[in-house]
C-alpha cells in the first residue's frame, strides 16, 4: 500500500513528462536545445561584406566590422564600426540588447566626433537601407518570440524542423516567421517572414555554415530576399574570431570614438 | 606646442606609409538671393574643399596616429580661403586610461539647436554659421574609464582664435571683425592654459555629463568702444564655466537639457536649451522616419547683442528616407518669443552611387530688431550645393 502511494505520487509528478508534448513545448524545445548549443563562445569579431541588390540588379556595397560579447543571462553587446561607403567611413553603433526592454544604442558620427544616444524602438527600419531590418540583425535571445512546432520538413536534402515564431517585443514589423532548423545541427537554414498585414514579405536563406571551436556554427553568406519589392541583400562574412579576450571594457560608449 | 609637435613628427615619421588615407574633397556653390548692405560682397561663391585624413595603428590597435589637414579655397573672401590641422594627434589605450597628445576634436552636449556645453574647440565661423565646424585644438587629454563612468582631464595649451569672415565675405558683420588684432584678458594671450574636466556616465535610460572649464572664453566679445579701423576687436577674457547636459532616452523619445553657467570679470550668466525628439519610424508603411524636434533656448543675459537666443524656440523636423542612398532632410525655424524674428534652417544629403554625396543647405533670416546679432546678415538668405567625392 505504502509503496503503491509513492509509485503514484512519482507517476504524478512525471506525468506532464510522458504526456504528449504540445506543439509549442515541442517548438520551445527545439529552440532552447538551438540556443544552448551556441553557448559559451565568449567574444567574437568578424567582418561583413554586404551586397544590395535592386529590381533592375543594380548592386551597391557596404563593409562592416563588428565585435560582439556574450552576455550571461542578458542580451548580448554588439559594435560595429563601416569602413564603406566611404561617406559613413568610422561611424559606429554601440548595442546593448536585452531580451523585452528596449535595448541601449549609441551612435557615433565621425563628422562632429559626436556620441549620440539613439532610440532603439526602430526595430522594423531598414538597416542602412538594405532589406534587412534591425531586428532581423539583432542578438537572439528566447524570451523574444513564443514557438509553435509546425512540422518536419526535407529542405535542400537536410531533415529540418519548422517552427513559428512570434515576436514578444514591441515594434516589430512581423506578425510571425517560420524557421527552418535542421535536425542534425540546429542551425536555423531559412526564415520566412511575414509583414503586419500577414503576407509573406521577405525570405532569409543562411549558407556556407562553418564550425568554430569544434561546437559554434556560423553562416558565411546569408541572403534576404524582398518578396514583394524585388530587392535583395546578400552578407558575405569572413574573418570570424572567437574567444578574442574582449571584455566590457571595450563595448563602452567611449570605445565609439577611436573606431577607424 | 611646437616642441610637442617636433617630437611626434621625428618619432612617428617612420610610420607614416604604413597607414591609410581616406577623407573627402568637394565643391560648393553659395547663392544670395540678395545684395549684400555692405557693398563689396557679391551674390556668387563657389569654393573646394579638401579633406584628407591620415590613420595608422599599431601595438595592437593600442597606440593610433591620425592626420587630418583642412584646405578651403573661397572665390571671394580671402578669410574663407583657409588651412587647419583639425588633427594631428597620437592616441595611447590601456584598460582603463587613455591619453591624448596633440590636435583634435572634442564633442560634449545633446541638443539640436546650439552647442551650450561644447566648449573644447574654436568655432570654425567661416566654415559655417551653425557652430558644428569645429578648429583643431592642441590638447594633452587623459581619460578613466570606473564603473562610476568615465573622467576627462584636459590641458589646452594654446587657444584658438574664432575665424570670421573677411570685406568681401558675406554673413558677416559691419564693419567686419579685425582677426589681426584680438585682445585677451591675459597677459599670457593665446598661450593662456586652459584646462577643463568632464565626469560622463550612462545609467539605464539615462545619459549624462557634469564638466567644467576654466581658461580663455571660446566666445569673443565685442563693443562698439573696441574698434580698429579694419572693424571690430574680438575681446577674449578669462572664463570658469560649468556644464550639465542630460538625455534621457526613452521609446521613441529623447528629452535633453543642456544647462551652463558661466563667470568671467565682466558678468556671469546662465543660458539652457532644453526640449525633446520624437521620432514616427516607418510612417505611411514605407522605411520614412519623421523625427519631430523642439527645443527652447534660454539665455538671461539682457544685452541681445552677446547672443540671439535669449528667449527663443525651436521647431524642426527630421526625415530620414532610410533608403540605398541614405537620404535625408533636416528643417529648423528658430523663432524669437520677444518679436518677429526668425531664421530658417534647411540641410538635405544624398549619396550618389558609392563614393560621391550631393547636400543642399538654405539659410534664411527674419530679423527686423538691430539688438539681436542676426541683424547683421538680415539680408544673406543663402542656399548652398555641394557635392563631395569620398576616397
Amino acid at each position: 500500500m505504502r509503496n503503491g502511494l509513492i509509485t503514484l505520487a512519482l507517476l504524478l509528478i512525471f506525468l506532464p513528462l510522458v504526456q504528449a508534448e504540445t506543439a509549442e513545448e515541442k517548438g520551445l524545445a527545439i529552440i532552447t536545445e538551438a540556443d544552448n548549443r551556441d553557448r559559451g563562445w565568449q567574444d567574437s569579431s568578424a567582418d561583413m561584406l554586404m551586397t544590395l541588390r535592386n529590381k533592375q540588379g543594380k548592386e551597391s556595397i557596404r563593409e562592416i566590422r563588428a565585435i560582439n560579447l556574450e552576455v550571461v543571462g542578458d542580451g548580448d553587446k554588439g559594435l560595429t564600426v563601416f569602413d564603406k561607403p566611404r561617406d559613413v567611413k568610422g561611424t559606429a553603433f554601440l548595442t546593448y540588447s536585452h531580451a523585452l526592454d528596449p535595448d541601449e544604442q549609441w551612435i557615433f558620427l565621425p563628422a562632429l566626433k559626436r556620441v549620440k544616444r539613439i532610440s532603439s524602438s526602430n526595430k522594423s527600419g531598414p538597416f542602412m537601407g538594405s532589406e534587412f531590418a534591425y531586428e532581423d540583425i539583432s542578438s537572439f535571445e528566447i524570451p523574444k518570440y513564443s514557438y509553435l512546432y509546425l512540422r518536419d520538413e526535407v529542405l535542400d536534402g537536410q531533415d529540418c524542423f519548422v517552427l513559428e515564431t512570434r515576436p514578444q517585443y514591441k515594434h516589430s514589423g512581423y506578425t510571425k516567421s517560420h524557421l527552418w532548423i535542421d535536425k542534425s545541427e540546429y542551425r536555423v537554414q531559412r526564415i520566412d517572414f511575414y509583414d503586419r498585414k500577414d503576407s509573406l514579405l521577405k525570405i532569409q536563406r543562411f549558407a556556407d555554415y562553418q564550425q568554430y571551436l569544434n561546437q559554434y556554427w556560423r553562416a558565411h553568406t546569408m541572403t534576404m530576399e524582398n518578396q514583394q519589392n524585388g530587392k535583395s541583400t546578400t552578407l558575405k562574412w569572413t574573418n570570424f574570431k572567437f574567444r578574442t579576450g574582449l571584455t566590457d571594457k571595450d563595448f563602452q560608449k567611449n570605445d565609439l570614438k577611436r573606431q577607424r | 606646442m611646437k616642441i610637442t609637435i617636433a617630437v611626434l613628427l621625428l618619432s612617428l615619421s617612420g610610420r607614416l606609409f604604413a597607414g591609410e588615407w581616406s577623407g573627402y574633397s568637394a565643391v560648393d556653390y553659395r547663392y544670395f538671393f540678395h545684395q549684400s548692405p555692405y557693398e563689396e560682397p557679391g551674390q556668387h561663391d563657389p569654393a573646394a574643399v579638401l579633406a584628407p585624413e591620415y590613420y595608422h595603428a599599431w601595438d595592437n590597435d593600442n597606440q593610433s596616429l591620425i592626420i587630418a589637414p583642412f584646405f578651403r579655397v573661397d572665390s571671394q573672401d580671402s578669410e574663407r580661403t583657409h588651412v587647419d590641422l583639425r588633427e594631428f594627434s597620437w592616441l595611447k589605450v590601456a584598460d582603463e586610461w587613455e591619453l591624448k597628445l596633440g590636435i583634435s576634436k572634442v564633442y560634449w552636449g545633446v541638443t539640436e539647436s546650439q552647442h551650450l556645453v561644447d566648449i573644447i574647440n574654436q568655432t570654425d565661423q567661416v566654415e559655417n554659421i551653425d557652430g558644428e565646424d569645429k578648429l583643431g585644438q592642441p590638447m594633452i587629454n587623459l581619460s578613466f574609464f570606473k564603473d562610476w563612468g568615465a573622467l576627462d582631464l584636459f590641458i589646452l595649451p594654446y587657444f584658438r582664435e574664432r575665424t570670421f569672415p573677411g570685406v568681401d565675405g558675406r554673413l558677416r558683420s559691419n564693419p567686419p571683425v579685425d582677426t589681426d588684432s584680438a585682445v585677451y584678458e591675459s597677459g599670457a594671450g593665446q598661450k593662456h592654459i586652459d584646462a577643463a574636466i568632464r565626469w560622463s556616465h550612462s545609467l539605464g535610460d539615462w545619459d549624462l555629463g557634469l564638466s567644467h572649464f576654466y581658461g580663455t572664453s571660446r566666445d569673443p566679445r565685442f563693443s562698439a568702444d573696441l574698434i580698429s579701423k579694419d572693424g571690430f576687436i574680438p575681446f577674449y577674457e578669462i572664463i570658469n564655466q560649468t556644464g550639465l547636459d542630460v538625455q534621457m532616452t526613452h521609446d521613441s523619445w529623447l528629452w535633453k537639457l543642456e544647462v551652463i553657467r558661466r563667470d568671467s570679470k565682466q558678468d556671469t550668466f546662465t543660458a539652457s536649451t532644453g526640449g525633446f525628439e520624437y521620432t514616427f519610424y516607418g510612417v505611411f508603411s514605407s522605411d520614412t522616419d519623421i523625427g519631430v524636434i523642439a527645443e527652447y533656448l534660454f539665455d538671461d543675459r539682457t544685452n541681445g547683442l552677446i547672443s540671439p537666443f535669449e528667449n527663443d524656440l525651436m521647431m524642426g523636423s527630421r526625415l530620414t528616407l532610410n533608403d540605398e542612398q541614405s537620404s535625408e532632410l533636416l528643417l529648423g525655424i528658430v523663432q524669437d518669443l520677444d518679436s518677429s524674428d526668425a531664421s530658417w534652417n534647411l540641410e538635405a544629403s544624398r549619396r550618389i552611387g558609392d563614393r560621391w554625396k550631393l547636400s543642399l543647405e538654405a539659410r534664411f533670416f527674419k530679423v527686423g530688431k538691430p539688438q539681436n546679432p542676426l541683424y547683421f546678415v538680415r539680408d544673406d538668405d543663402y542656399i548652398q550645393l555641394e557635392l563631395a567625392r569620398y576616397f
